[in-house]
């Protein structure tokens, strides 16, 4: 249905990009970073050095610096501005995690924070009358894997296993300047044996098209999972201001390459796969949620089996189908119904002409019985008629022979006198 | 860098509402401003968002509304410098329809999947009353796939082809004195579901004193009708002024034309009458420039927002509105999503268990009738020939009585005959003797 077309001169639609970068800008940006890791990690000082801002400060401490029994979420939200560009920072933080002797479902507080989320956008994006949606969903979790230097703990294990198809996780480990690079090596091998045994899906470098940027792209995935330390403090080496950590030994450089991965962590987190993590937030872990979500509201009760291919229509085209599949069921019931009454009507009427005609036969029969019988006492009749009026015949007969005999006497005895 | 000459305690309000209501980053309490202290890098995010962009490419759909003849092709093919699909309709088409096609265009490294859409028949009929129907029914046929898309449960919004109409170009009639009354109904059906841009086409028939009064008189027949046409937007810094320049100069009054004319020592774009030639591209000769830099080169992307935001938004509302969903329940509680949807299924649900139950009872009706109507005949047959019975038992005493009269009758007759023969043979007994003795007296 499309055909390419080829402009044979200046249009201007080479425009649209700068428009767009143009409107963007003006809206500004927002992003939800989550960090987890039991205490002590570093995660607040990570955070300061991704953002170079002191997140958490005396004024503002961090989670750390308090204690908690139970695992609590909480969320920072910070304004920072820079290049003209507004970011809108939220930090969601885990205090307690894994901090407890009894860590079973410490991991439910995170997946109900995540879901929350969700269900927020859900409920605003659902509305009738929807106005800015403001994008809270947690578009990436950064967790801390402690530097033992031996594998994932169960705990590790369990949590990223809860929550790989919920958000985009990215495993880091933490406090990698107290492992050699060796150590190093072998435990990032080891972490991502484990990681593939247990098929958790963390966040994936997407594929481009762009030569250049797939072969950085491949260096990175090399590099993973990414080794990380953070500082607050400025410290000066050769002449140098850099972040860092100062030992009797030496002083670990944050944004050194050779020293760890922090600088992959930033450019990538920040510097060029930002949008993609809030756009896989948005198409793939939102989209998962919420169909499970509607999907549970559409088919309550119905039979999960029988709808599970028709996860395509909308809670609304599902309800037009069921009507209409309830008017076919209808007419079909209709007609069976219909059926069963003429088909019983006929019966009755059935039997009602067989019950006239038996009355009719049987009034017949007596018809005709009494017809016979007529026409015998008839017969009778006529005999007993015949046979009386042959005797009286007779009788008459006999009268007048009787009769002439006694005239004759009567002459007779009269000549005699004579 | 920022300076961190405000201090970073108090919280900041709402950034402010754009024109285009979009998504933005709304503060809100809680959010406080922090310095930075190095470059972090999160000033790429604009670019990032424009690669993502560019690698998925862009859509545009425009719908052209306006008399046959009027150059609407024509000027397509003009402002994308190519040449797009058909032939020139013909003037008797019997109703309007509405002609579609959809083309890849590149420029540079932007690809645009650009859809035209023209009307076809438009302004033709003797009675035009309905003629705006197909337009307002197309557009939104469009608006319905894409909320019946949103609304799925498993749904991919971010590779969906948009076909949602953009921009409408309603090409007004160069006759230089007003709006033709379809243009007023037409455009008012249309402005709030789509931005309209009016344009004037064919302008190379009207003078430019003519021109300045036409504009007036059009813009002043669409104000104090209501028709709501599309502003350039004015809220960005940096494309305010010109396009409230821009918005000054509506209609924009076009020229297009696809032939090639030899103007000093480069070819342009014209048309060549006897007394001149109209250059398409010249300021002076027309608005098609200006028509080109709007719609294209500056607003594209807006156009393409305030129909997502505001256009849709609408049709959106009234339609889930129509479906009887809301937003808060009669406390004003906001309904959550599950409740909503619960509550209409169990509507629905109840509605169809009615409509069962009434049928049922209309057959339970039914047969009672017919039963009724059975036992009735029943009784009747059974009245019959209780009836007949009746008869035959009367026929059946008259015939005994007959019976009984005639064995009567008979008894009698024996009777009599018995006694006659009686009497006969005791006369013939004495008559006999008699004879015997007459005879005895003859023998003496």
């Amino acid at each position: 249905m499309e055909q390419q077309k080829n402009l044979e001169g200046y249009v201007g639609f080479a425009n649209l990009p700068n428009q767009v970068y143009r409107k963007s800008v003006k809206r500004g940006f927002e992003f939800t970073l989550m960090v987890v890791g039991e205490s002590g990690l570093g995660k607040s000082t990570l955070i300061n050095s991704l953002f170079l801002t002191d997140l958490y400060s005396a004024e503002y401490p961090g989670p750390s610096h308090r204690i908690k029994k139970t695992v609590q979420v909480e969320q920072s939200k910070v304004l920072v501005k820079e290049g003209g560009v507004q970011l809108l920072l939220t930090i969601v933080d885990t205090p307690g995690f894994g901090d407890a002797v009894d860590n079973s479902n410490c991991w439910q507080p995170v997946i109900d924070h995540i879901d929350s989320k969700f269900e927020d956008y859900l409920n605003a994006e659902s509305r009738v009358n929807r106005r800015q949606m403001p994008d809270n969903r947690v578009h990436c979790c950064l967790y801390f894997i402690a530097p033992s230097g031996h594998g994932l703990k169960p705990l590790d294990i369990e949590f990223m296993k809860r929550l790989h198809e919920k958000v985009n996780i990215i495993p880091l480990i933490a406090k990698a300047d107290t492992m050699t690079p060796e150590e190093c090596q072998q435990f990032k091998k080891q972490i991502m044996r484990e990681i593939q045994e247990h098929k958790i899906k963390t966040y994936e470098f997407p594929e481009t098209d762009d030569e250049e940027e797939n072969k950085i792209v491949k260096k990175i995935k090399d590099r993973l999972p990414l080794a990380v330390v953070g500082s607050n403090t400025i410290i000066e080496v050769n002449g140098k201001r850099v972040r860092g950590r100062q030992y009797p030994w030496g002083v670990a450089e944050v944004e050194n390459g050779e020293h760890c991965d922090f600088t992959i962590l930033r450019n990538m987190l920040i510097r060029t796969h930002m949008q993609d993590l809030k756009d896989v937030t948005n198409n793939v872990h939102y989209e998962n949620y919420r169909s499970r979500k509607l999907a549970a509201v559409t088919y309550n009760g119905a039979d999960n089996n029988k709808n599970k291919g028709q996860l395509t229509k909308s809670p609304l085209a599902q309800m037009e189908e069921e009507r209409r599949d309830h008017v076919a069921k209808m007419k079909k019931m209709e007609m069976e119904m219909e059926q069963v009454f003429e088909m019983k009507v006929k019966e009755k009427l059935q039997k009602l002409k067989d019950s006239e005609a038996e009355l009719q036969r049987r009034h017949e029969q007596m018809k005709k019985n009494l017809e016979a019988q007529h026409k015998e006492l008839e017969e009778k009749r006529r005999q007993f008629e015949e046979e009386k009026n042959n005797w009286e015949v007779q009788q008459r007969l006999v009268e007048q022979q009787k009769l002439d005999a006694s005239r004759t006497l009567e002459k007779n005895k009269k000549k005699k006198i004579f | 860098m920022l300076s961190s000459g405000s201090s970073s305690r108090h919280s900041v309000s709402c950034l402010g509402l754009n024109r285009s209501g979009g998504r933005f980053a709304v503060a809100g309490e809680g959010a406080r401003a922090v310095p930075l202290s190095g470059h972090v890098g999160f000033d790429s995010m604009p670019d990032q968002l424009v690669n993502k962009s560019v690698n998925h490419g862009f859509c545009f759909n425009i719908l052209c509304v306006g008399e046959t003849g009027l150059g609407k092709s024509t000027l397509m093919d003009t402002l994308f410098n190519t040449k797009f699909e058909g032939d020139p309709t013909q003037h008797n088409q019997p109703g309007v329809q509405l002609k579609s096609n959809t083309y890849e265009l590149q420029e540079s490294n932007v690809r645009l999947k650009l859809t035209i859409v023209n009307s076809v028949g438009f302004g033709d009929q003797i009675n035009k009353e309905d003629s705006y129907k197909p337009i307002v029914e197309f557009i939104d046929t469009q608006f319905e796939a894409y909320l019946q898309e949103e609304l799925k449960i498993k749904r991919t919004l971010h590779s969906y082809h948009d076909t949602r109409v953009h921009a409408c170009l309603y090409f007004i009639s160069p006759t230089g004195h007003s709006l033709k009354s379809l243009d007023l109904v037409t455009m008012k059906k249309l402005d709030s579901k789509v931005n309209i841009i009016p344009i004037i086409a064919k302008s190379d028939a009207i003078s430019k004193s003519e021109l300045a009064k036409f504009k007036i008189k059009i813009t002043s027949e669409l104000v104090s009708n209501g028709v709501q046409i599309y502003q350039f937007p004015t809220d960005d810094e940096t494309v305010a002024e010109i396009n409230s320049t821009m918005n000054g100069h509506l209609p924009f009054a076009v020229v297009g034309s696809t032939e090639e004319v030899k103007i000093g020592n480069k070819m342009v774009k014209a048309r060549q009458y006897p007394w001149g030639t109209v250059q398409v591209e010249n300021e002076n000769h027309c608005d098609f420039v200006k028509l080109r830099e709007m719609l294209i080169r500056v607003n594209m992307e807006d156009l393409r927002e305030q129909t997502h935001t505001r256009h849709y938004e609408l049709y959106r509302r009234c339609k889930l509105e129509e479906m009887g969903f809301k937003d808060t329940d009669p406390d004003s509680k906001p309904f959550s999503l599950q409740e909503t949807y619960e509550a209409k299924r169990n509507e629905f649900m109840g509605e169809l268990q009615k409509k069962e139950e009434e049928m049922r009872q209309m057959f339970v009706q039914r047969v009672k009738e017919k039963e009724a109507e059975l036992k009735e005949a029943e009784k009747e047959l059974h009245e019959k020939f209780d009836r007949l019975k009746k008869l035959h038992q009367d026929e059946k005493k008259k015939l005994e009585d007959k019976k009984k009269s005639l064995d009567d009758e008979l008894n009698i007759f024996k009777q009599k005959k018995t006694a006659a023969e009686l009497l006969q043979s005791q006369a013939q007994q004495a008559g006999g003797s008699t004879t015997l003795k007459r005879d005895k007296e003859r023998k003496k």
